[in-house]
């Protein structure tokens, strides 16, 4: 970069903090004070053998002033820039401005950062927004946000002779649309992570049958009286609520089984087993001649439980969700790689028990107990099929100790650091 | 010939900032809302260019254009449509209905300028609208 405009600024700061006057500087320095004023304002370019001088007098190293500081923030504005070719921006003077107004051009560079951010994350977005009608909707308004920003702030940087009414006006445009690109953004995010409570999803529409079956479960908490009475024609109205053809027969794949479980595992006795065993679905399994896997799918669907669940197949697809507050499990996409569910998933018939710890400010523990139960439904001579399910516990008090941290996907994972991510997050650096 | 440019966009200060980019560069903006009666504006209006946002209240673009295209007055009038949606079937789906343009959200202001300018001129030298070539 050679001498940097930005030297000025570092001597000024420097001068300061010595306590030191201009004249008294620039006389230690054989210089003139006005000269000295220039270059501390960044007007003048100083020549290597005053800056020497003034570095001794400073008792600052010549690389402290010359080197280093500002090309982060000048590639950023250079980058803000070439955004937009039409207002000529004097690149050849971006140090001189950077220098002369630090917190404009922080600004300038920020604004820059912060809408590459946004446009990177609505292109990573675009793919899915036939799919999913909220998300669809939530992009398009962002997308208007940030049409209108980029219009106004372009008319604002491109207009020099704009009346004082409408730079007025354009400045408080900017500022609305800022605000609404913000919120916008953390509502996406929000709706991403499913901490929106799923109503935006249940009341907009959703659009894997999957999903469908599990609002009409959790319309219902996830618990119906008529398997435990084995009456599953009484279901049937019921099921009319769900929209699409694939989501009724996954519904009525799901009763049948759970029908299954309810006739294995009686629902009284298998209460007061669970009381006096604890749960523990190996030795739940033990007493009622079951396996471990039906006997967490049980326990995750008694009536009231606080309980979650997830069950996958061989390929980690997810088959079954059922939430709980605090761990967000993923809409879209496969799930953080981390979770012991995958652990099992690689070892069938072993147990595998663990703490986790979802990210963020609002981290919360839970006890996780994942199982991996191979099925040879095509005979000896058919290939091996793996369902794999992993319960989530709240964590009591006296259960704390090591967790495993663990995310929902990669997508909106906010852990940078992790070892596992197969994929960059969008809701890093604070979107 | 005028320099009439009909602008349906119910987005406000997008609306705006269009108004203000073409207005200095000597057009007359006619600015709607709404999509309801677009259609009936315009062949009222017949302005040198309609820009049409995809998602409006009263009536989607995609229709206010295919009722446009069915008007014997409106069918050639140059129509570019805006859209926060950049998928190709969402591009092909504006220039089946007739779109001469697309201009996916954010675009720069000097875009649509160029897009408005070019159609206008396309129009005064009778050469019709263009056939969909994607701007954006």
């Amino acid at each position: 970069m050679g001498i940097s405009s930005l030297i000025g600024t570092r001597l000024r700061e420097r001068r300061m903090a010595l306590g030191l006057r201009q004249g008294d500087l620039a006389q230690e320095a054989e210089i003139s004070a006005s000269y000295l004023n220039l270059i501390e304002h960044n007007r003048r370019k100083v020549t290597p053998e005053i800056l020497a001088r003034l570095a001794q007098v400073l008792g600052s190293e010549l690389s402290a002033l010359s080197e280093g500081a500002g090309q982060p923030l000048a590639e950023d504005l250079r980058a803000a820039a070439a955004g937009f070719p039409n207002a000529a921006a004097e690149v050849d003077r971006l140090e001189e401005f950077a220098g002369r107004f630090p917190g404009w051009a922080a600004v300038t560079a920020g604004l820059q950062a912060r809408a590459g951010q946004l446009e990177r994350a609505v292109e990573a977005l675009n793919d899915r927004m036939t799919h999913d009608p909220h998300l669809s909707a939530a992009l398009h308004e962002l997308l208007s946000a940030l049409t209108s920003v980029r219009a106004t702030a372009e008319i604002l940087a491109e207009t020099g002779d704009l009346a004082a009414d409408l730079r007025h006006r354009f400045h408080r445009n900017l500022h609305l649309d800022a605000e609404r690109l913000a919120g916008g953004a953390e509502a996406l995010v929000a709706y991403l992570e499913g901490t929106d409570g799923g109503g935006a999803a249940g009341e907009q529409g959703l659009s894997a049958p999957l999903e469908e079956v599990e609002a009409w479960l959790a319309g219902q908490g996830w618990h119906l009286q008529a398997l435990e009475d084995g009456d599953l024609a009484a279901l049937a109205p019921g099921m009319e609520a769900l929209a699409s053809t694939a989501a009724r027969a996954l519904a009525e794949a799901h009763l049948e089984r759970s029908a299954a479980e309810a006739r294995l595992l009686p629902l009284d006795p298998f209460r007061a087993a669970l009381k006096e065993l604890g749960p523990d679905p190996a030795l739940l399994a033990a007493r009622f001649g079951s396996d471990p896997l039906t006997v967490m799918r049980r326990m995750a669907l008694l009536p009231g439980a606080a309980a979650g669940f997830v069950s996958c197949d061989a390929s980690g697809t997810l088959t079954f969700r059922k939430p709980i507050a605090g761990f967000a499990l993923p809409r879209f996409g496969a799930a953080c790689p981390l979770w012991p569910l995958y652990a099992a998933l690689g070892r069938p018939m072993q147990p595998v028990q663990a703490q986790v710890e979802t990210p963020g400010p609002s981290g919360a523990r839970f006890k996780v107990l994942a199982y991996c139960q191979p099925a040879l439904a095509g005979g000896f001579g058919g290939p091996e099929l793996r369902e794999a399910a992993m319960l989530i516990l709240p964590v009591t008090g006296t259960e704390a100790g090591p967790a495993l941290g663990v995310g929902s996907t990669c997508r909106i994972c906010p852990r940078a650091d992790c070892p596992a991510r197969r994929e960059p997050s969008i809701t890093r650096e604070g979107i | 010939m005028g320099r009439e440019v009909l602008l349906i966009e119910d987005e406000e200060n997008i609306a705006e900032a269009i108004r203000f980019i073409l207005t200095r560069d000597g057009w007359q903006v006619v600015h709607l809302a709404e999509g309801r009666g677009a259609a009936r504006r315009a062949a009222e209006l017949m302005p040198a260019v309609v820009i049409l946002d995809t998602m409006l209240p009263g009536a989607s673009g995609l229709e206010i254009l295919a009722e446009m295209r069915s008007n014997l007055l409106t069918a050639h009038l140059p129509v570019v449509m805006l859209t926060a949606k950049s998928q190709p079937r969402d591009r092909e789906a504006a220039e089946r209905a007739g779109a001469d343009r697309f201009l996916a959200k954010p675009f720069a202001n000097a875009d649509i300028l160029a897009v408005v300018r070019e159609l206008a001129a396309g129009r005064k030298t009778g050469l019709g609208p263009s056939g969909g070539a994607a701007v954006a």
